[in-house]
């Protein structure tokens, strides 16, 4: 910003100065006076219009511009900037790691921003994967279909009935423990195995992931991006990584072309 | 023969007296405004004989229209675009207020009749030919409203926030996400941010009551202007229109608006 103003600065002086200095111009060139006598008869004399009257118009619709300018950039700016200058969430806590153990699925459910209430409840499937070269390894899928965003459900036994509610310090997380044999969506098909990988239906790519974290022994839930496939499991999974992408949205392929920027590339 | 007695004289007088206390005030406004000869002028004007019950479809569409307006505008003094309200307050205006379920059930039908009318109203303007020379500038009118009306129907739709209306809006923007280039962005800004959320749903309560409706009513202030300018046109079996010669339009002979003379000089 300081480097932009200086350069402003020197510009627009030397512009000055220079006309400061400078040889002075030539005025500018005057409208060709009337010629009243000169016309040729029976034509109605050409009377020069009055130079201020011009300025006037100018100015007025000038200012008028200008104060449109004023009022309306920044309303527009308000309408539109807010939606695309949001903050990404600070993680989630999901709960000590003894509540994953190892090969498991967990459907997880908690609220991405308690501050919003109920309508940021989000749900994940996530699996202990064990120790991969001395750290822990966890899966963490993302629920939301990449056809056009309805909610995945795991396909399989459900443990209703060993459904627990974790509190930690600021959130609230309800595991429930599932057998997926896939994940498949109720609005219009897609089905996923259980790495996410698109195995029918219309999604372009493979289920949404959650980066995560180990924060005071407690599995901790971070940015979620987007997969476009994944080979091997586990602990061993190799994933084709992409940022975050919306639902219907290629991320790899000729299809990919048609989605070069996305909102949060710009911020 | 019967011999019908003139009125008596007094009763004549009461009669001139009546009329006199009703002319009074209508000549008042229309002396000042013109209002009276404009309203005259719009509802006595000139159509063809043979009009026939198709071409009511318009005004039909306007009514269903107007019900919307009138409908709406209710509902919105019992709803509350919030997350955790909203659901409970129509839940409460179907359930608690009083006609509460007349009002908002006429909104609810209501939207899904002006849609049809809409599209009933297209079908006769399309079959009778009514959209040529020199009315296509109405339908361009009308092809601008049908969208609106549109955006109409997937706005409103949010606004009962239940289960269906929540994930029929996160399947409508998302497809819109899938647009080439400009999906993300406007998938984005419909959503109001990253996640549908608290101002997903004042976006499309405030877009549903303000924005959209405005811009209807300004389109059909312009279309009903134009039906006024060029007259309604006959059906296309019409004996009365058929092969008539048109007339030429005048040439303007000043310079106007439409051919602006040259700047910095006036004709004396």
């Amino acid at each position: 910003m300081v480097i932009a103003g200086v350069i402003i600065a020197a510009v627009f002086g030397f512009l000055w100065a220079r006309d400061v200095m400078g040889p002075e111009r030539a005025p500018a060139a005057e409208p060709e006076p009337a010629r009243v006598g000169a016309v040729p008869p029976g034509e109605e004399p050409l009377v020069e219009r009055y130079p201020r009257n011009t300025f006037l118009e100018l100015t007025t619709l000038g200012l008028g511009a200008v104060i449109t300018g004023i009022v309306t950039v920044p309303v527009l700016g308000f309408a539109v900037l807010p939606a695309f200058t949001g903050k990404e969430h600070e993680g989630v806590d999901l709960g000590p790691l003894d509540k994953y153990p190892e090969g498991e699925w967990r459907e997880a459910t908690f609220l991405l921003d308690p501050t919003l209430g109920e309508v940021s409840r989000r749900t994940a499937f996530v699996r202990n994967n064990g120790l991969k070269d001395g750290l822990p390894s966890f899966t963490i899928i993302s629920n939301r279909c990449v056809h056009l965003g309805c909610p995945a459900q795991a396909g399989g036994p459900r443990e209703d009935e060993n459904r627990e509610t974790i509190k930690t310090e600021k959130a609230e997380v309800t595991l429930t423990p599932v057998q997926p044999a896939g994940f498949s969506c109720p609005c219009h098909g897609g089905a996923y195995d259980t790495e996410g990988n698109r195995i029918a239906g219309p999604p372009v790519r493979a289920l949404d992931r959650f980066k995560y974290g180990i924060i005071n022994g407690h599995l901790t839930l971070l940015q979620p991006y987007s997969v476009g496939k994944v080979d091997g499991e586990g602990a061993n999974a190799q994933i084709k990584a992409y940022g975050l992408q919306g639902p219907g949205e290629h991320v790899d392929g000729i299809e990919a072309v048609f989605y070069p920027l996305q909102p949060q590339d710009v911020e | 023969m019967a011999v019908v007695p003139p009125p008596s004289r007094r009763r004549r007088r009461r009669m001139d007296k009546v009329l006199e206390i009703i002319n009074i005030p209508i000549d008042w406004l229309e002396e000042r405004s013109g209002l009276v000869g404009g309203v005259k002028y719009f509802l006595f004007r000139k159509v063809p004989s043979d009009t026939n019950w198709f071409h009511t479809l318009g005004s039909a569409t306007l009514t269903a229209f107007l019900v919307q307006l009138g409908t709406g505008v209710i509902l919105a003094m019992y709803y509350k675009p919030h997350p955790d309200e909203a659901y409970e307050s129509i839940r409460h205006i179907t359930h608690d207020v009083t006609l509460g379920w007349l009002v908002r059930g006429m909104h609810r039908w209501g939207a899904s009749v002006f849609i049809i009318l809409l599209f009933l109203h297209m079908g006769r303007v399309f079959l009778f030919g009514a959209y040529k020379y020199p009315r296509e500038l109405n339908w361009i009118v009308g092809v601008l409203i049908l969208p609106l009306a549109l955006l109409m129907g997937f706005t409103g739709y949010l606004l009962p926030w239940d289960q269906t209306a929540y994930w029929a809006t996160v399947v409508g923007i998302n497809l819109n996400g899938t647009g080439p280039i400009v999906g993300p962005f406007l998938a984005q800004f419909l959503r109001g941010g990253d996640e549908i959320g608290p101002n997903t749903l004042t976006i499309f309560y405030a877009t549903h009551m303000l924005l959209l409706p405005g811009a209807i009513l300004g389109l059909i202030g312009l279309h009903l202007y134009l039906v006024v300018r060029l007259g309604v046109s006959s059906p296309p079996w019409s004996d009365e229109a058929a092969g008539k010669e048109r007339p030429e339009p005048e040439p303007s002979g000043e310079a106007g608006l439409v051919r602006p003379r040259a700047r910095g000089r006036i004709a004396k």
